[in-house]
């Protein structure tokens, strides 16, 4: 079957959910890996918004965080501090999707700014609660395109921390979370190797080393158990495209 | 003792050219109708505090009436950037404060709880305290960790949303409950606008959900359908078409001063700006209500 690549980055971001995962959901692509997922092999994922709702069953597509859609029928509602302080920071959420305009070797995202902080060339909208996703989730998941201008060896400003320049700097910062554990592109999955540093482990279907290396920043490492995923079944696109997104706004 | 005022009356006695203010609500309820009544009094030099500046902020920037900005998501959210504010950043004409969500909302609740700063565990994303020197680590007195503080957040005025309150001010919400209780709490002033004015006795019977107290609210105003393009739970959908289409008019400055002549100069008030907005648009942000199950508090 024919699938884009959007399809293809959120079947393979579906695919690393847990059955009963307790996961904060962010709009695009991750809320249809969540949706997506909970369709499948993990019916018993519970998605947690920012906004702070908690055990979302949305009816239809959001196009905000804070959509009404997703209070309705929710199974909890809470203040900001409450989501980000007994939820997030105490440690009751296990998986965290992040985005962002650059993503580095080790992991580090920038949303902050393309150049110098205080006259900034290209201002972003900033970190919103992504500093603390990346720091407490358990688990953080990234979907990103994978271009080179996205995959700098080093990012100009550190909005939310992967694994600084190697994992044991995350670990002596005290942030709680064990960072990013995948970053899905549309030619394939970058996974941190005992260092933190990000190594191709997945191909996708069609996809070589060489556009790997030429849409990333710095050499890639690659796994010595290099694999290739499998590509979106029927059902998956099915799903995708008649449930959750059926007039293609983000596939 | 009512505290019932008009808008504009309210926005003159409460807001002053030069004042940190707060317009509450996380995509859910965010006071428009009292932005575009502090555009059309020409406010000035205002410093704009919010976790997401949404459309509300870009308006106010458009309309000359911010000095600083203190936030930490500055984008129109599911679409993209807040042009304009972005555009004033990028060239230097507004000054800017920013943190995390968490760091801005424990500012708010250190502000609310009269506590002299806030505490935070540590993310390890090193940039932004550099960044900002009120981000501040002190020694945990029991444990010899470090963790991060941010300082209390305690604006001139608040002004809050709301689904209904009586006319003090107690007010009750539902749905998205984002920031609007510490907001309000932390603020010196505080101005409700509210979906609906109703009886004492109707607040009453379901105290759980008053959110804010009149003890702390100076000024209630009865404006229907105030958080356009924004949306009010239970009562009307989320303008969704129209943050789609601030993107498009936020590029150019002659369509932004358009839009603030016809839709904010252009109205006497909230009443005329909804009718402004016809029939098709009413419709289309009309909801099906979904009733929840009546609890019983007990006759005591």
């Amino acid at each position: 079957m024919e699938y884009n690549n959007a399809e293809l980055m959120t079947v393979n971001a579906a695919r690393l959910l847990r059955d009963g995962d307790v996961v904060f959901v962010g709009v695009g692509l991750p809320n249809l890996a969540c949706n997506l997922a909970r369709r499948t092999h993990a019916p018993n994922l519970v998605m947690i918004y920012e906004a702070g709702v908690i055990g979302a069953r949305p009816s239809r597509l959001p196009l905000s965080i804070g959509d009404p859609c997703l209070v309705s029928g929710a199974t909890a509602v809470c203040s900001m501090y409450d989501i980000f302080s007994f939820y997030l920071q105490r440690g009751n959420v296990d998986v965290g999707f992040l985005g962002g305009a650059q993503i580095d070797r080790f992991g580090n995202i920038n949303a902050t700014v393309i150049g110098d902080y205080n006259q900034p060339k290209t201002r972003l909208p900033g970190s919103g609660g992504s500093m603390e996703i990346a720091g407490w989730a358990n688990r953080c998941y990234i979907i990103t395109p994978h271009q080179k201008r996205r995959f700098p060896e080093k990012v100009d400003f550190i909005t939310s921390a992967g694994f600084l320049s190697h994992r044991s700097e995350r670990e002596a910062s005290g942030a709680r979370g064990k960072g990013p554990q995948g970053v899905v592109t549309h030619l394939g999955i970058l996974e941190p190797d005992e260092n933190g540093e990000m190594i191709l482990v997945a191909l996708h279907p069609g996809a070589n080393i060489d556009m790997i290396q030429q849409n990333t920043g710095w050499e890639v490492k690659v796994s010595v158990n290099l694999r290739e995923t499998q590509p979106p079944s029927a059902e998956e696109l099915r799903i995708l495209r008649e449930d959750l997104d059926p007039t293609g706004i983000y596939i | 003792m009512s505290k019932v005022h008009t808008l504009s009356e309210a926005i003159q006695k409460y807001v002053h050219d030069g004042d940190v203010i707060y317009a509450a609500g996380f995509t859910h309820m965010i006071p428009f109708a009292a932005a575009h009544e502090i555009i059309r009094q020409k406010k000035k030099n205002l410093t704009v505090a919010r976790a997401t500046p949404d459309l509300i902020y870009d308006m106010l920037t458009a309309a000359g009436c911010v000095k600083k900005v203190i936030f930490s998501y500055m984008g129109n959210p599911g679409v993209g950037s807040l042009r304009i504010m972005r555009d004033a950043i990028e060239k230097g004409e507004m000054e800017w404060e920013e943190y995390s969500h968490f760091g801005m909302i424990s500012r708010l609740q250190a502000g609310a709880t009269g506590l002299p700063f806030m505490p935070m565990n540590q993310t390890g994303a090193p940039s932004l305290e550099k960044a900002n020197p009120n981000i501040k680590r002190i020694t945990d007195p029991y444990t010899g960790a470090e963790v991060i503080v941010v300082p209390p957040l305690n604006p001139d005025v608040a002004i809050v949303h709301v689904q209904r309150c009586d006319r003090h001010g107690n007010s009750q919400i539902w749905g998205i409950v984002g920031e609007q209780k510490e907001a309000a709490f932390a603020s010196k002033h505080v101005i409700i606008t509210a979906e609906e004015i109703v009886e004492e006795d109707i607040i009453r019977s379901d105290p759980n959900r008053t959110v804010i107290p009149s003890i702390i609210v100076d000024a209630v105003c009865y404006v229907p359908f105030a958080a356009h393009p924004s949306y009010t739970q239970g009562y009307y959908d989320r303008d969704n078409p129209f943050y789609l289409a601030w993107d498009e008019i936020s590029q150019s400055n002659e369509k932004i001063q358009n839009w603030l002549a016809e839709w904010v100069f252009g109205v006497k008030d909230r009443d005329e700006y909804w009718e402004k907005l016809g029939e098709e648009t009413h419709n289309r942000l009309k909801v099906n209500p979904r009733m929840s199950s009546p609890i019983d508090y007990g006759d005591y």
